[in-house]
C-alpha cells in the first residue's frame, strides 16, 4: 500500500516523482533491457565489420572457386531463390486456404476445428530437426521411392535429397506462420462487407474471393515474406533433404540437389579446407544471409503497416 | 473465356513442373568423405573446366555418408578415407545389384595435430591411443606441461574416424570425453585456438597446426608425415584414399577417374596437400580391377 | 461465419443463385475444408512417420540383436576393465547406443540457456509494459524482432567463432566448446519468445486493476509488484515454457558450438552432446533401415514428443490465464 509519511500534495508528488526515478524495478529491467539492445548491437556489429570487406557486386555473382578460398556465392544465391520460391508455392496456397477454412467454413465449437487450431499451434513449435527428420523419411524415402517405383520403373529419380523435398519441408516448417498472419488479416475486415455481399446474393464461395481475399492480400503478403525470411534462414530441414556442398551448376529441375546461404555458411564454418583462409568469405556469406533475412523482415513490416493504414481509413 | 484461360494456365504449368523432373541426366554425383571432399571439389572444377558438357556435384559428410548414399541410390561414386567393410560391400551389392569397385586415388598421412605453441614434438601410437582412450590425461605424463589434455575427434560418419579408430585405438571406443566436431576443417580450428588440445585429420589440412611425428612403438623411431614417408609406408598412419564406383567405371565416370588417376589429377592432389599415388599404386589398383571381374 | 442464405426471389434469380455458382460454392467448400484437414495431417503424419521409423527400436527383434530399450538407459559394458558407463558409440564393433548422455546434455544445454535469456528476457517485458516511455517502447519491439530474425545458423556461427574465445578468455575453462558456450547463443535464441509471450501476459493484466493500485497511491513500482506481476506470474511462467521447449529443440546452435561429446557428468563447463545434434550429425550416414537409423528416429520421436507436450501445455497455460483476466473484467 503507499506509504503515508507524506505531508502536504506538494512534497507527496516531489517524493513520489524520486522514488520513481530511482526505485529499483524500473533500473534493473531498464538496464536488462539495455543489455538485450547490446547483444543484438555485439552480433550484428560483428558480423557486419567481419564481413562487409568481401562484400562486392563480384562476390554476389561469381561461384566459389580454389577450395572455397576465393570467388563468391552466387550458387548459394540461386539455390536460396529457388528454393524459396518453390516453397512459396507451396505454401501460401495451402495457408490461405487452412485460414479460410478456420475462419469462414468450421463450425467454432465443433471438435473438427478445434484440431485444426491445435495442430497449427504445435505444427509451429515443432523442432526444425524433426521436421528435417519427417522430410527424410517421408518425402524422400517414402513419396519419392513411390513415386520412383510408380513412374521410372525403379530408377532413382526422385527419392533421393532433391530441391522439391528440401522446398515441401520448408513448407511445412513455415505453413503456421502464412496462417496466423492471414487469419490476423481477416480478422480486420469489417463484417458490413461480407453481410452486404450476402444480402446481395452471393454464395459464401464467391464472397470469399471476391471481398474476403483482396482484403486480406496484404496480410497474406506479410505472411509468405515472413515464410521466406524463415525459411531462407533455417538449414536443419535441408541439411539430408537436398542441400549439397559444391555443385557446378545452378538447379534446373527439380530433382537437383541445391547449394544453399544458410547451409553454405554452416559447411564453411566446419569443413572448409582452411578455416582462416576462408574466414572473410564466411563472414560476408553470414551477411548476406543476415541482410537478406532482415530486408525481408522489414519488407513485411512495412506491408503490415500499409494494411493497418487502409484499415484506419 | 477467361476458364479456359485458367485451364490452360493450369495445364501449361503442370506440363512445364512435369518435364522439369527429368532423370539427373548424365550429372556425376560425387558423395562422401570429408578428408577428400576438398580433393573432390577441386577435381570437380579442374576437370569441368578442361571437359566441357560434363557435370559433377560434390558432397560432403563422411564416408559413412557417401557409402550410405551409395547404397541408398544417391551417389554415382563415394569417395572414402577408409576402405569399405565387406558388410557395407554386401549391402551394396544387394541394393543395387553390383558389386563396389575399390579405386585408390590420393595417399595420405593421417597426422596427429598439436597446438603451435605446444612443445611436444612427437608421440608413439600408444600413447596416442592412451590419450584418445582417456588413460592418459595430463600433458606431463607424455613429456608436456602439466595441463590437462582436450582431445578434438571426427563425428562417426567419418572415414577418418573409422581410420584412427582401425588402427590407432584397435577397434576400441574413444573416451567420451572426446569432442566431436563435424569436419577436418572445424577440428584444425579448435586444435590451433587451443593451447591444450590434440586432434588428428589428412595432412591436406595443416595450416595453423603442428604436426607430430609418430613412431609405430615407444621404441621405433618417430617419423615426420612427409611425401617421402607416407610414399614409402614408413609413416605409420599412411592410408589411401580411395573411391569407390558401382561396378566398372564405363563410359563418363570411367573417363573421370582415368583423369584423376592421371597426372593432371595427382598434380591437383599435390595442390591440395595430399600426396600423389606412388607409382606402384597404379598396379595395386589394377589387381583390384581384376579381383572385381571374377 | 454461417452462411446467410437469402430469400430466394420468386423473379429471374439473381447473381448468386444459378446453379453454376451453387456448385462450384459446394466443389470449394470442399476443397477449402480438404485443405483444412492440411495442418492436422501434417501433425498426424509427423507422429505417424517418425514413430513408424522410431518403433522397431521397441518392437523389432532384429533391431533388439544391436539395442533395446533398457539397453539405452542402462549402463552398458565399456572397456575392459573399467566400470559399466553410458556410452555412445554407434559406430563401433560393438555398438553402443546410450541415450541418458544425450538427454542430459540437452538438458544441460537449455539450463544455461533458460538461466541466461530469463533474467534478460522477463526484464526487458517488465520495461517495456510497465515503466518504459513511448519511445523506448517503439525501439524495443523491432530489436526484439530482429534478434528473432536472426537465423540459428549465424549464431551457431557466432558463438563457434567469436564467443568461444571471448568466454575462454574470460574465464578460462579446460573446453572451449561447452555447454556454457552454445548455452548462452540458445539463449540468446530464446529471448525473443520468451519476451513476447511475457509481455503479452503483462499487457492482458486489464488496465482497471493497475488504475484501481494506482488511485489507492501505489507508485509504478508498487504497482508492478503488489498487482501486475502476481496476475501474470501464470503467463511469465508460460513464457519460460515455451522458451524451454525452443531451446530444447535448436538444432545448428548446439551442432556447432557445444563440442558435441556424450559425456556424463553435471558441470556445466563440460562439452555436451544434445538429442538434436546428434541427429542432425548422424542422420546423413545412416543406412536406410538400420538400427543406428531407427534410434536416431526414437531420439527425433522423443524430442518431438516432448516439444509438443511442453508447448500444449504452455500454450494451454495461456488461454486460461487470458480468460481469467480479461473474463472476468468483463
Amino acid at each position: 500500500m503507499a506509504n503515508m509519511q507524506a505531508h502536504g500534495p506538494v512534497a507527496l508528488v516531489q517524493r513520489r516523482r524520486w522514488r520513481r526515478l530511482f526505485s529499483p524495478l524500473p533500473l534493473i529491467t531498464g538496464f536488462l533491457t539495455l543489455c538485450v539492445v547490446l547483444m543484438l548491437v555485439v552480433i550484428l556489429w560483428n558480423i557486419v565489420a567481419g564481413g562487409v570487406g568481401r562484400l562486392t557486386w563480384e562476390f554476389l555473382t561469381t561461384a566459389p572457386s580454389q577450395g572455397m578460398t576465393a570467388g563468391g556465392i552466387f550458387p548459394a544465391i540461386f539455390g536460396t531463390v529457388f528454393l524459396v520460391i518453390l516453397m512459396t508455392i507451396a505454401v501460401i496456397p495451402l495457408g490461405v486456404a487452412t485460414a479460410v477454412y478456420l475462419r469462414y467454413y468450421a463450425r467454432p465449437d465443433a471438435w473438427f476445428s478445434r484440431a485444426v487450431q491445435i495442430a497449427v499451434k504445435n505444427l509451429a513449435g515443432v523442432p526444425s530437426i524433426v521436421i528435417g527428420l519427417f522430410g527424410l523419411g517421408f518425402f524422400v524415402q517414402f513419396v519419392g521411392v513411390g513415386i520412383d517405383k510408380s513412374f521410372f520403373g525403379g530408377e532413382v529419380t526422385m527419392g533421393q535429397p532433391a530441391i522439391l523435398w528440401a522446398s515441401l519441408t520448408l513448407a511445412l516448417l513455415t505453413l503456421p506462420v502464412v496462417i496466423i498472419s492471414t487469419e490476423e488479416a481477416m480478422r480486420a475486415i469489417p463484417t458490413d462487407y461480407l453481410e452486404a455481399s450476402y444480402a446481395l446474393g452471393a454464395t459464401r464461395w464467391q464472397t470469399i474471393r471476391r471481398v474476403v481475399l483482396p482484403s486480406s492480400m496484404t496480410g497474406i503478403l506479410t505472411g509468405g515474406i515472413l515464410a521466406v525470411s524463415r525459411g531462407a534462414g533455417e538449414v536443419a530441414p535441408i541439411m539430408f533433404t537436398g542441400a549439397a556442398y559444391f555443385l557446378p551448376y545452378l538447379p534446373t529441375k527439380l530433382n537437383d540437389q541445391f547449394m544453399e546461404l544458410g547451409y553454405h555458411v554452416y559447411v564453411l564454418s566446419t569443413q572448409s579446407p582452411d578455416v582462416d583462409a576462408t574466414l572473410p568469405l564466411l563472414y560476408s556469406t553470414v551477411l548476406v544471409l543476415l541482410l537478406l533475412t532482415f530486408a525481408l523482415n522489414a519488407l513485411a513490416v512495412v506491408v503490415r503497416a500499409r494494411l493497418r493504414v487502409r484499415q484506419a481509413v | 473465356m477467361r476458364r479456359t484461360l485458367r485451364i490452360a494456365t493450369a495445364v501449361g504449368i503442370t506440363v512445364a513442373l512435369a518435364s522439369a523432373i527429368g532423370l539427373a541426366g548424365n550429372a556425376i554425383t560425387i558423395k562422401g568423405s570429408d578428408t577428400m571432399v576438398i580433393l573432390g571439389q577441386r577435381w570437380a572444377e579442374e576437370y569441368m573446366a578442361s571437359h566441357k558438357g560434363a557435370v559433377l556435384q560434390v558432397t560432403g559428410g563422411g564416408s559413412g555418408t557417401g557409402i550410405a548414399a551409395m547404397i541408398n541410390g544417391s551417389a554415382d561414386i563415394a569417395e572414402c578415407s577408409r576402405p569399405m567393410t565387406d558388410k557395407e560391400k554386401q549391402e551394396v551389392e544387394a541394393k543395387r545389384g553390383k558389386k563396389p569397385v575399390e579405386i585408390a586415388t590420393a595417399l595420405d598421412g593421417l597426422a596427429i595435430y598439436v597446438n603451435t605453441s605446444s612443445p611436444i614434438t612427437k608421440l608413439s601410437k600408444t600413447q596416442i591411443k592412451g590419450i584418445f582412450q582417456g588413460d592418459i590425461k595430463n600433458w606431463k605424463d607424455v613429456g608436456g606441461p602439466d595441463a590437462d589434455i582436450i582431445m578434438y575427434s571426427r563425428e562417426n560418419n567419418s572415414g577418418t574416424y573409422a581410420y584412427f579408430k582401425e588402427h590407432v585405438l584397435q577397434n576400441e571406443d574413444f573416451a567420451p570425453e572426446c569432442q566431436t566436431l563435424p569436419g577436418t576443417a572445424s577440428i584444425i580450428n579448435a586444435v590451433s585456438k587451443d593451447p591444450k588440445s590434440i586432434g588428428y585429420g589428412g595432412i591436406g589440412y595443416a595450416s595453423g597446426v603442428k604436426a607430430l611425428l609418430v613412431s609405430a612403438t615407444d621404441t621405433t623411431e618417430a617419423i615426420e608425415p612427409t611425401e617421402a614417408n607416407v610414399d614409402s609406408g614408413k609413416y605409420p598412419l599412411a592410408r589411401y584414399l580411395y573411391w569407390y564406383t558401382l561396378g566398372e567405371p564405363t563410359g563418363d565416370i570411367k573417363a573421370l577417374v582415368d583423369w584423376v588417376l592421371g597426372p593432371e589429377g595427382q598434380k591437383i592432389v599435390s595442390a591440395v596437400g595430399y600426396y600423389p599415388l606412388p607409382k606402384k599404386a597404379s598396379a595395386a589398383n589394377e589387381k583390384t580391377k581384376t579381383a572385381a571381374d571374377q | 461465419m454461417p452462411v446467410i442464405t437469402p430469400h430466394v426471389s420468386r423473379t429471374r434469380p439473381s447473381y448468386g443463385l444459378r446453379p453454376a455458382d451453387r456448385r462450384r460454392d459446394r466443389i470449394m467448400k470442399y476443397v477449402i475444408t480438404g485443405s483444412g484437414f492440411a495442418a492436422i495431417l501434417a501433425i498426424i503424419l509427423i507422429f505417424v512417420f517418425i514413430g513408424k521409423e522410431a518403433l522397431p527400436v521397441l518392437t523389432s527383434p532384429e533391431v533388439h540383436q544391436e539395442v533395446t530399450l533398457s539397453k539405452m538407459v542402462t549402463p552398458l559394458e565399456g572397456r575392459a576393465g573399467k566400470p559399466k558407463a553410458y556410452i555412445w558409440q554407434p559406430v563401433s564393433q560393438v555398438p553402443k547406443y546410450s541415450l541418458p548422455p544425450l538427454v542430459l546434455g540437452s538438458l544441460k544445454a537449455t539450463l544455461v540457456a533458460l538461466l541466461f535469456a530469463t533474467p534478460f528476457a522477463i526484464g526487458a517485458a517488465i520495461y517495456s509494459s510497465e515503466f518504459a516511455p513511448r519511445r523506448a517502447r517503439e525501439l524495443i519491439k523491432p530489436v526484439i524482432e530482429m534478434l528473432a530474425g536472426i537465423p540459428s545458423v549465424v549464431l551457431g556461427f557466432f558463438a563457434l567463432i567469436v564467443l568461444a574465445g571471448w568466454l575462454k578468455d574470460l574465464f578460462d575453462w579446460k573446453y572451449r566448446l561447452n555447454a556454457t558456450t552454445a548455452g548462452i547463443a540458445l539463449g540468446v535464441a530464446a529471448i525473443p519468445i520468451i519476451y513476447t509471450v511475457a509481455e503479452e501476459a503483462l499487457r492482458a493484466v486489464p488496465r482497471q486493476y493497475r488504475e484501481a493500485a494506482q488511485a489507492l497511491g501505489a507508485t509504478p513500482w508498487q504497482v508492478a509488484r503488489s498487482v501486475v506481476l502476481p496476475s501474470a506470474a501464470p503467463g511469465i511462467f508460460a513464457a519460460i515454457a515455451l522458451g524451454f521447449g525452443r531451446a530444447i529443440g535448436e538444432t545448428m546452435i548446439v551442432l556447432m558450438a557445444s563440442g558435441n561429446a556424450a559425456t556424463w557428468s553435471w558441470s556445466l563447463g563440460d562439452s555436451v552432446r544434445t538429442m538434436s545434434a546428434t541427429v542432425a550429425a548422424e542422420m546423413a550416414e545412416v543406412v536406410h533401415g538400420s538400427a543406428h537409423y531407427n534410434v536416431l528416429f526414437f531420439i527425433g520421436a522423443l524430442l518431438f514428443v516432448v516439444t509438443f507436450l511442453i508447448n500444449f501445455l504452455g500454450e494451454l497455460y495461456i488461454g486460461r490465464l487470458r480468460r481469467r483476466l480479461t473474463g472476468s473484467a468483463a
